[in-house]
C-alpha cells in the first residue's frame, strides 16, 4: 500500500498532447476514480502511472518513491484491463498465479497465496478451468485474482466492468468495493460512467480534453460542482441550463424575462448560465420561474420525470409520482434557491 | 451389409431435408465439374508414383495404372541398398532441424517487428519481405560461393544455412501476432515478465495455429528442396533424399521404377508431419481470454 502523486503530467504522442499537467495527490488506500468521455485521457494517465507509457514530463511519485524511470514490474503496481487480458491457454490457477512467476518464493507458498486469492474471489471450484469455461464475470474475476495475487501498493482498473451485462455490471461494482474495504489497497479506477464514479469512489477526478475539471467526492462535485462540464457529466438526466442574466440584488432574469431569485455575488450584467437539476426543478416549487407544457412523462415509481418545453427550449423536471400532470398540460416549474448553480455563461466556472 | 444399413437412414434423412428437390443450378454442376478435376489433377501424380514403384522396368513406359505384373521388387532393392537409409537420415535431420530453426526465428523476428515501435522497423520488414521476390535459382551461385569460403561445402551446415530462416515465414509470423492483443503482452510486462518470456509464455502459445502451418509448410519446403543440396553436396552420403533418389540409374538409363519408389516411401514423413501439426491448425486460435 503506498500514496501516489501525479506532479505536472504531460503526455505528448508525436505532435499531438494529450495530457496537458495532470495533479493529483491519492491518499494510501484510497479509492480514486477518473471519470471523463471517451479519448479525454483517462487511459493514458493510467498508462503512464502503470509505465506502460513513457511520460514525456512532469514526475510520478508511487509510495514517496518517483518511478518515472521505472519498469512496470518495479513499479509494485498492478492493472486490471478491459477486455480482462486473462490467458486462454492457462488454467484460472495459471492465470491467477501468473503475476507470482517471476517471484522467488517458494512453491508452496506460491500456491497458498493463489488459494487465498481464489477463496476472497469465490472461485475455489474453478481453479482448473480454462478461461472459455468462464461466464464473463467469472473471468474479470479472474482478471482481479491476477492482480491481487502479488499484494500490489496500487490497483489500476481501467473500464474493467465496461463488457458485462448491467446486472452484472452492478454487481461487480459492489465487489469491487467489498473487496477494497477488506484489502485497503490504493485503487485507481477509471471509468466513463458517471455512475460507477458516484458509487464506488471515495473521490472522484473528473478529466475532459487531457485537463482535470475537478477533483472531489462524490458529493463535492454533485452538489458543487466547479464548472457546466462537470455539473452535467455528473447526475442523470443532466442538469438544465438555463441563459440569463445578472441584475439587482443578486437575482437572475432569464430570456423568457421571468426573474429567479438568488445571490449573485457578481456585477448586474454579466452573462451566467444558471444550473438546475431535473430532481431539484418541481412543479410544486413556491416561487416558480419557469412556463411550459408537458411533452413526455417518464414514470420512475416514486417521482415522475416530466420533458416540458418552453420558450427556451426543452427542460426536464421532477413531478409526483402518484399524480403527475397530464401531456399537454401547462405547468410552472421553481426550485429552491440553495439547489441553484450558478456559472459563468462564457468561462463556464461556478459563480455560486 | 451393416454398412449399407448404417448409410441408408442417414441419406433418407439427407432427401427428406431438402423437401421437394431443387434441382441444382448450372453453376453448382460447373463447381463440382471443377473440384472432380482438380482432385483427379491432385490425385494422378501419386497414383502414378505407386503405380511405377509397383512395376518392372519393363512396363514403366507402359502408362496403363494397374502394373500388369505387380512387384515389391523395387521396394526390396531401395531398402536393402544402404545409401537409402543414410539419404533419408540426412533429409530428416536436416529438415527437422530447419524447421525448429524457421518456428523459432521467424516467429522471433516476427513479434519483435509485430509488437515493438523502434526506428527502422518498417525499413527492415520492406527489406525481409523483398527478399521473397529473390528466386533460389539466383541465390544459389553466392550461397555457393560463400560455402565454399567458409568451408561449408558438403556439410549439413551448408544445406541448411540458407534456409534457417524466411522472409515468408516471418512475414506470416508478424501478421499472426497482429491477433495477439497488446493488453496480454502489457498484463504480462506489469506482472514483472521479461520480453523473451513474455514472448515464449504469451505470444507463442496464442498463435500455435501459425506455428503449425508454419512448421509444415518448412518441412514439406527442406524435405523436397532439390536444387541446391544437389550444388552444395558432393559425396553420396551426404544427399539428402531427392537428390540421392535422382541419382538412380546412370546417364544412359534413369531408373524410373526406383526412383518412384524411393519417393513413395519418402512420403511417409510428410504424411506423419502433416498429421501430427493439422491438429493444431483444425483447433484454430481461442480468443476465450478476451471479452464475455
Ligand atoms: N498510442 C497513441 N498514439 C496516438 N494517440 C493516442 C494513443 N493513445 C491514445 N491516443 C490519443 O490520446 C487521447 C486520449 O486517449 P485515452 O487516454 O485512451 O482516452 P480515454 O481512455 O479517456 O478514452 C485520445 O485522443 C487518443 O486518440
Ligand atoms: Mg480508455
Amino acid at each position: 500500500m503506498a500514496d501516489l502523486a501525479l506532479r505536472d503530467l504531460v503526455k505528448t504522442y508525436d505532435k499531438t498532447q494529450v495530457l496537458h499537467g495532470i495533479n493529483l495527490d491519492v491518499q494510501d488506500g484510497e479509492f480514486v476514480v477518473f471519470v471523463g468521455p471517451s479519448g479525454c485521457g483517462k487511459s493514458t494517465t493510467l498508462r503512464l502511472i502503470a509505465g506502460l507509457e513513457e511520460v514525456t514530463s512532469g514526475g510520478i511519485e508511487i509510495g514517496g518513491r518517483v518511478v518515472n524511470n521505472l519498469e512496470p514490474k518495479h513499479r509494485n503496481i498492478a492493472m486490471v484491463f478491459q477486455n480482462y487480458a486473462i490467458y486462454p491457454h492457462m488454467t484460472v490457477r495459471k492465470n491467477i498465479g501468473f503475476g507470482l512467476r517471476s517471484s522467488s518464493a517458494p512453491r508452496a507458498e506460491k500456491d497458498k497465496r493463489i488459494r487465498e486469492v481464489a477463496e476472497l474471489l469465490g472461485m475455489t471450484d474453478l481453479l482448473d478451468r480454462k478461461p472459455d469455461q468462464l461466464s464473463g464475470g467469472q473471468r474479470q474475476r479472474v482478471a482481479i485474482g491476477r492482480a491481487m495475487v502479488r499484494d500490489p501498493a496500487v490497483f489500476l482498473f481501467d473500464e474493467p466492468l465496461s463488457n458485462l451485462d448491467a446486472q452484472l455490471r452492478t454487481q461487480m461494482r459492489l465487489e469491487i468495493k467489498k473487496l477494497h474495504q477488506r484489502v485497503g489497497s490504493t485503487i485507481i479506477f477509471v471509468t466513463h460512467d458517471q455512475v460507477e464514479a458516484m458509487t464506488m469512489a471515495d473521490r472522484i477526478v473528473i478529466m475532459k480534453d487531457g485537463h482535470i475539471q475537478q477533483v472531489g467526492t462524490p458529493s463535492e462535485v454533485y452538489h458543487t460542482p466547479a464548472n457546466t462540464f462537470v455539473a452535467q457529466f455528473i447526475g442523470a438526466p443532466a442538469m438544465n441550463m438555463l441563459p440569463g442574466q445578472a441584475v439587482e440584488n443578486g437575482a437572475i432574469l432569464l430570456k423568457t424575462g421571468d426573474l429567479v431569485k438568488a445571490d449573485l455575488p457578481v456585477g448586474t450584467g454579466r452573462q451566467v448560465t444558471l444550473g438546475v437539476r431535473p430532481e431539484d426543478l418541481t412543479d410544486a416549487a413556491a416561487e416558480p420561474f419557469l412556463e411550459g407544457q408537458v411533452a413526455l412523462r417518464e414514470p420512475l415509481g416514486h417521482e415522475t420525470l416530466i420533458y416540458v418545453t418552453t420558450e427556451m427550449g426543452e427542460f426536464i423536471a421532477k413531478a409526483d409520482g402518484r399524480r403527475p400532470p397530464e401531456v399537454g398540460a401547462t405547468v410552472r416549474l421553481g426550485a429552491e434557491q440553495e439547489n441553484l448553480h450558478i456559472f459563468d455563461a462564457e468561462t463556464g466556472s461556478a459563480l455560486a | 451389409m451393416a454398412v449399407a444399413e448404417q448409410i441408408r437412414p442417414t441419406t433418407d434423412a439427407l432427401l427428406k431435408t431438402g423437401g421437394p428437390k431443387r434441382p441444382a443450378n448450372m453453376g453448382q454442376y460447373v463447381r463440382w465439374a471443377l473440384l472432380f478435376l482438380g482432385g483427379i489433377l491432385m490425385v494422378m501424380p501419386i497414383a502414378y508414383m505407386i503405380s511405377t514403384s509397383l512395376k518392372w522396368p519393363h512396363e514403366i513406359y507402359n502408362l496403363k495404372l494397374i502394373p500388369e505384373e505387380p512387384t515389391i521388387e523395387n521396394y526390396t532393392f531401395v531398402l536393402e541398398d544402404g545409401r537409402f537409409y543414410w539419404w533419408f537420415l540426412n533429409s530428416i535431420i536436416i529438415a527437422l532441424i530447419t524447421t525448429i530453426c524457421n518456428v523459432l526465428f521467424d516467429s522471433l523476428v516476427g513479434y519483435t517487428l509485430c509488437k515493438f515501435r523502434f526506428p527502422g522497423r518498417y525499413i527492415i520488414f520492406i527489406a525481409i519481405l523483398s527478399t521473397l521476390m529473390i528466386p533460389t535459382e539466383m541465390l544459389v551461385i553466392p550461397w555457393y560461393l560463400m560455402s565454399q569460403q567458409f568451408g561449408w561445402l558438403d556439410s549439413y551446415w551448408g544445406i541448411m544455412f540458407p534456409g534457417l530462416m524466411t522472409a515468408f515465414g516471418t512475414f506470416l509470423m508478424k501478421q499472426f501476432f497482429e491477433t495477439v492483443p497488446d493488453d496480454f503482452i502489457e498484463a504480462a510486462r506489469i506482472d514483472g515478465l521479461n520480453e523473451l518470456q513474455i514472448w515464449w509464455t504469451v505470444a507463442m502459445p496464442l498463435v500455435k495455429p501459425a506455428l503449425a502451418a508454419l512448421a509444415i509448410f518448412v518441412f514439406l519446403g527442406n524435405w523436397t528442396a532439390f536444387i541446391w543440396p544437389l550444388i552444395v553436396t558432393n559425396s553420396v552420403e551426404m544427399y539428402t533424399l531427392p537428390v540421392g533418389l535422382s541419382s538412380f540409374g546412370d546417364e544412359a538409363d534413369v531408373a524410373w521404377e526406383l526412383i518412384m519408389t524411393g519417393a513413395a516411401i519418402s512420403t511417409i514423413p510428410t504424411l506423419i508431419v502433416f498429421l501430427i501439426f493439422q491438429r493444431f491448425i483444425i483447433r484454430g486460435v481461442v480468443m476465450a481470454g478476451l471479452k464475455g
